[in-house]
């Protein structure tokens, strides 16, 4: 346990944040500290945990990707009017379509960064640039609300009603988020595919060295991106009932936060998908206790900003410093 | 240790290694001219040769990241190819522990160890069960405890090394080269890496060395390959070699050393330094140094010598004493008045601290002195192109252009370059902290004869460095620090060396 501690300080600091916010604001609201709540939560991160774990994989190869939340909303559009074409569709085309469509989206970023030798800041905010660009101008802004009956109906799983007279729901959207989070998880710890990734991301040279194909390590990261940003488009349209262009507009940079808020290093070769889960909840759960504790939306980025600020300057000087327990120091230094 | 035997033994024994007619060119530059080379079964062989001589060259083409021009054979274990490739060459023992270790700091020790076991073009499950037993195995082989689930940045760069060398020996390493392991290791550290290189050879590992550090090179290998400008200069045992041998071999010079050292007592005190201390670093300090004098201070890494150094440039402050400055007692607040004030300081790490590696060579010499190149309040190209072009000129810089970045020069350039900087500023008293670590010895040489000829313009100098022969031959008298204290004092005319090293490195 302590060397889990030690070699997760990131997620058990993050844990400890979680637990010290979700107390405050149990005792501070009525309503925070109920199942119910807890399981609205859950509904409501689906998407952005499905982004963060994609994003991850980029985060952890070395690269960053500003156009994944844009590239969404394309594939929203892109799988509606294909939908339109085979006649409504269900959920496996639809995920499949969807799906295609990201990894074709994030394969054009991989292409840009590998062939051109853009460094992937640059060639993703101009794909951000060019996918919006052509959203806006094809779609002239129009939202389409005449969605397949199918998509737009909520799925409840499983549903129970508290003795508080809360209910607790699990959807859909949560059912493929753990399935997104397990499907990541397994390749970046479990297949020698994912490790390659971060020793890729650690150190290239090094990689390139032990004849790792780094054009194939781009695609992937990239590629799986891509898929989830695809996944978590038509989720969300799911989840809004509604295609409007510019609904994930901006979307991009909260989930960054909340992967580098995880631990992910912008330089590569570190991060996990735990912590990457944690951060993305301690931003909902603030924003929930915030909410609750009826703050003025207004002032949620501010406060939302302040916490990533306070936390990653934190991390960065030396996590073990301030919780001490963590601090068994290694034979090497 | 049969093996061993064996191959110090054999001279009619079949290489393990052979290559012939290597040749290689790179944009019009001839990197390796019919270059042959061979190593044989378990033996320690060193690759001797100045920086830019083809050693880099010659181990990628090995190793299979460069493929050599037509015509070459490459003749390994039996089997002979045109070219190597870097797959191959894994696959077939041949494993290299690069300078930088090409290692994954973020990643564990067991991953590291056993990263070839997550190679593959197709994804496969992760065994980390095996690979950490893997890790262990190959640690227990060196006689090495590490904790193997720790990230490896958690590990001193001695530790990383012994990582480097375990995965070397994961992929049943019958060559493994060495690419100047010892660079960044303290005595103590290299003397175990040393033993460890010994282990392997006698297990029948051979290992190629490449070290700038000569002492150490003698030490360990059994024969010496000397290369320059990209052509062989020859194959020499070990035995029998000395220092000065290899370097005039490496160099095709003959350095004469002699001691350089003159009284300059009727000259004006430069610097005078009395009492200063920073407990913990350096205590009750005194020294002075003269107009045209050169201070040669030496000492083991940790002496105090560079914390000294740093406080008389303004960097640190002392806790008690005094420096004064041809008769004015100063105190300065930051390293801007220590500038002002006339004294310069090239610092110890050259590659990070000294330089700006990727601005370009002009940037880099002018950065010190932006005021003298002033034009109405404005930065002048023209003033600039004027002051650079003297400095290097004055020093003899090989250079292409004033633009190009100062990391397309050799060591000794940078250097140059680096003092260039810092004469650009006026000084009155030079520092110069270690100013041949990543120089080649060749130039070496020239840099100790701009020392010389700086010194004689007037120029107080203090050189600082721990290899106790260049304070000797360069300074004109040389102090001895040990744990922060000046503990002698000598007269290069006379001491000698022999009674100078015997007091530092007891």
């Amino acid at each position: 346990m302590r060397s889990f501690a030690r070699t997760h300080a990131t997620e058990v600091s993050l844990l400890a944040v979680i637990i010290a916010i979700s107390a405050v604001l149990s005792v501070s609201t009525a309503n925070f500290f109920s199942l119910g709540n807890a399981f609205d939560l859950l509904n409501i991160s689906s998407v952005n945990i499905i982004f963060a774990v994609g994003l991850l994989v980029v985060l952890i190869a070395g690269g960053i990707d500003i156009s994944f939340a844009v590239a969404a909303s394309v594939v929203q559009y892109g799988t509606a009017i294909a939908l339109g074409w085979i006649g409504g569709g269900g959920w496996i085309s639809g995920l499949l379509i969807a799906g295609s469509i990201g990894i074709l989206l994030g394969a054009i970023n991989a292409f840009l960064i590998h062939r051109f030798k853009v460094i992937s800041i640059v060639a993703t905010i101009s794909t951000f640039n060019i996918y919006f660009g052509l959203l806006m101008f094809f779609t002239k802004g129009v939202s389409i609300y005449d969605l397949p009956d199918w998509l737009t109906d909520r799925v409840i799983l499983f549903e129970h009603e508290m003795p508080d007279g809360t209910w607790i729901e699990i959807t859909l959207p949560v059912l493929v988020m753990v399935i997104c989070v397990i499907a990541t998880w397994v390749l970046i710890t479990r297949t020698t595919t994912g490790r390659q990734l971060y020793a890729f991301g650690d150190n290239p040279e090094g990689a390139r060295r032990f004849g790792i194909n780094i054009g194939a390590m781009q695609f992937i990261a990239f590629g799986w991106l891509g898929l989830m940003a695809g996944i978590g488009g038509l989720i969300q349209a799911h989840y809004a009932q509604e295609v409007v262009p510019n609904a994930l507009y901006g979307r991009e940079l909260d989930v960054l936060a909340a992967v580098v808020l995880g631990g992910a290093r912008l330089g590569g070769g570190r991060g996990s998908v735990l912590g990457c889960v944690l951060g993305v909840l301690l931003i909902s759960i603030t924003q929930n206790g915030l909410n609750l504790m009826g703050v003025s939306p207004f002032a949620f980025k501010m406060i939302i900003g302040a916490i990533i600020l306070a936390a990653i300057t934190l991390s960065n000087t030396n996590i073990e410093r301030l919780l001490p327990f963590i601090a068994q120091k290694g034979a090497g230094r | 240790m049969f093996m061993h035997q064996l191959a110090t033994a054999g001279g009619s024994e079949k290489p393990l290694l052979s290559l012939r007619d290597i040749n290689m060119t790179f944009g019009g530059v001839r990197a390796l001219k019919n270059v042959s080379f061979d190593v044989r079964p378990g033996e320690v062989h060193c690759l001797a040769g100045e920086n830019g001589c083809g050693k880099s060259t010659l181990i990628k083409i090995i190793t299979g990241v460069y493929r050599p021009a037509d015509g070459a054979s490459i003749e390994y274990d039996g089997e002979t190819y045109s070219h190597m490739s870097p797959v191959t060459a894994q696959d077939r023992g041949i494993q290299v522990i690069w300078q930088d270790l090409a290692l994954f700091p973020e990643m564990s020790v067991a991953e590291n160890i056993a990263f070839q076991t997550v190679l593959g073009r197709w994804p496969k499950l992760v065994d980390y069960g095996r690979m950490r037993q893997i890790a262990k195995d190959a640690l227990a082989r060196l006689g090495v405890t590490l904790d193997v689930d720790l990230p490896l940045k958690e590990y001193a760069i001695a530790q990383r090394q012994i990582v480097a060398i375990a995965r070397a020996l994961v992929g049943e390493a019958r060559l493994v080269f060495m690419d100047e392991p010892t660079a960044s290791l303290t005595q103590s550290e290299t003397d175990h890496l040393l033993d460890i290189v010994r282990g392997l050879s006698a297990s029948g590992v051979a290992v190629v060395f490449v070290s700038h550090r000569l002492a150490e090179v003698l030490e360990i290998s059994s024969r010496i390959t000397v290369l320059r400008d990209g052509a062989l200069v020859g194959v020499y045992p070990a035995s029998g070699m000395t220092q000065s041998r290899i370097t005039e071999l490496m160099t095709g010079k003959t350095f004469d050393q002699r001691v350089r050292a003159k009284s300059r007592d009727d000259q004006p005190i430069v610097l005078e330094v009395k009492g200063l201390s920073r407990p913990g670093q350096f205590e009750d300090v005194s020294l002075t140094v003269r107009r045209g004098e050169t201070l040669g201070i030496t000492g083991l890494l940790g002496a105090g010598r560079t914390e000294l150094a740093l406080t008389l440039f303004g960097m640190l402050k002392p806790t008690s004493g005094t420096i004064a400055l041809e008769g004015r007692q100063v105190r300065f607040s930051s390293n801007r008045d220590a500038i002002r004030a006339g004294v310069a300081y090239l610092s110890e790490d050259r590659l990070s601290l000294g330089l700006i590696q990727p601005q370009s060579i002009a940037d880099n010499l002018v950065i010190s002195s932006l005021d003298k190149i002033l034009a109405g309040g404005l930065l002048s190209d023209e003033r600039k192109g004027g002051l650079v072009g003297r400095w290097i000129a004055d020093l003899g810089v090989k250079i292409g252009l004033q633009q190009d970045a100062i990391s397309t020069l050799s060591g000794g350039n940078q250097q140059r370059v680096a003092i260039a900087k810092w004469l650009a500023t006026d000084p009155k008293l030079l520092i110069l902290d270690a100013p041949t670590v990543g120089v080649d010895v060749g130039a070496r040489a020239g840099i100790f004869d701009i020392v010389a000829r700086l010194a004689e313009s007037g120029l107080a100098i203090i050189l600082i460095s721990d290899e106790v022969p260049e304070v000797y031959f360069n300074a004109d008298r040389v102090l001895h620090m040990a744990q922060g204290r000046i503990v002698g004092s000598y007269d290069p005319r006379a001491s000698s060396l022999a009674e100078i090293e015997g007091a530092v490195y007891a």
